[in-house]
């Protein structure tokens, strides 16, 4: 026990020092930083049901093929725009919700911009409000779920 | 003679609504009052309450909300918009 403190002692004191700061900073970048994504993106509703989800399919493998964690998904189906997007006036909504390295997400979304079955997406870096957000949200379809069963 | 078609007159003037003699109301900000500290740009129906009918998003001084959260709606009505559930020009929206 008393060893265990010693080293506590050791380690926290010399914090205040120039020299262990940039260790401390170094351990923090060799860590492996996860955050929590959110990508929507609209497919062309040229798409068959089974071309649509294969589109989405490649996305999914594309995460798993990164060991990112897949959290959440929804389809919102066929939807209206608001406004024409390559002379289309709607399309299938899809969204994911995921863990994933930030250093991912630059090839994640030329993935998105090569695709020409992509009519947008926009990727969203969550923070705490919007996990919390996003948390309750699903608690309470799950809840709805429930009382529907 | 004069006299009583004046008062006829006066006795006409009606209105249906009391006039509005210095009530005002003080605004707040409804995302400090509710507690909301998130503002979903996936709900256009929800940030439909901050935009003017040609889409356009409301300033501060009419919604009362406060500058951290009006900065917020800004974004989320942006993000919406990319994703084309809000228009970036509209007409006869509400």
């Amino acid at each position: 026990m008393q060893i265990i403190f010693l080293l506590f002692k050791k380690i926290n004191l010399p914090l205040h020092s120039r020299f262990t700061r940039v260790i401390y900073y170094s351990s923090f970048n060799n860590r492996k930083m996860l955050r929590q994504y959110e990508t929507v993106f609209i497919m062309t509703p040229v798409l068959s049901e089974e071309q649509m989800r294969e589109t989405v399919e490649k996305y999914q493998n594309f995460l798993r093929s990164k060991n990112a964690e897949i959290i959440f998904e929804d389809n919102w189906g066929l939807r209206k725009l608001a406004y024409p997007i390559q002379k289309k006036s709607s399309g299938f909504y899809h969204l994911i919700e995921f863990k994933a390295d930030p250093i991912l997400i630059g090839e994640w979304e030329t993935a998105f911009k090569r695709d020409e079955r992509i009519l947008r997406f926009l990727t969203v870096a969550l923070d705490k409000h919007s996990l919390a957000y996003n948390e309750k949200k699903r608690n309470k379809a799950k809840q709805e779920k429930k009382i529907e069963e | 003679m004069m006299e009583p078609n004046t008062q006829g007159n006066q006795s006409e003037i009606r209105y249906l609504t009391p006039i509005a003699v210095d009530t005002k109301r003080k605004k707040y900000c409804r995302f400090k009052k509710s507690g909301i500290k998130f503002i979903d740009y996936k709900d256009p129906d929800f940030l439909l309450k901050f935009i003017n009918e040609q889409g356009k998003i409301l300033p501060r001084r009419i919604t009362g909300t406060s500058t951290k959260y009006q900065r917020k709606v800004a974004q989320a009505v942006k993000r919406a918009r990319h994703l084309a559930l809000l228009p970036f020009v509209g007409d006869l929206l509400k």
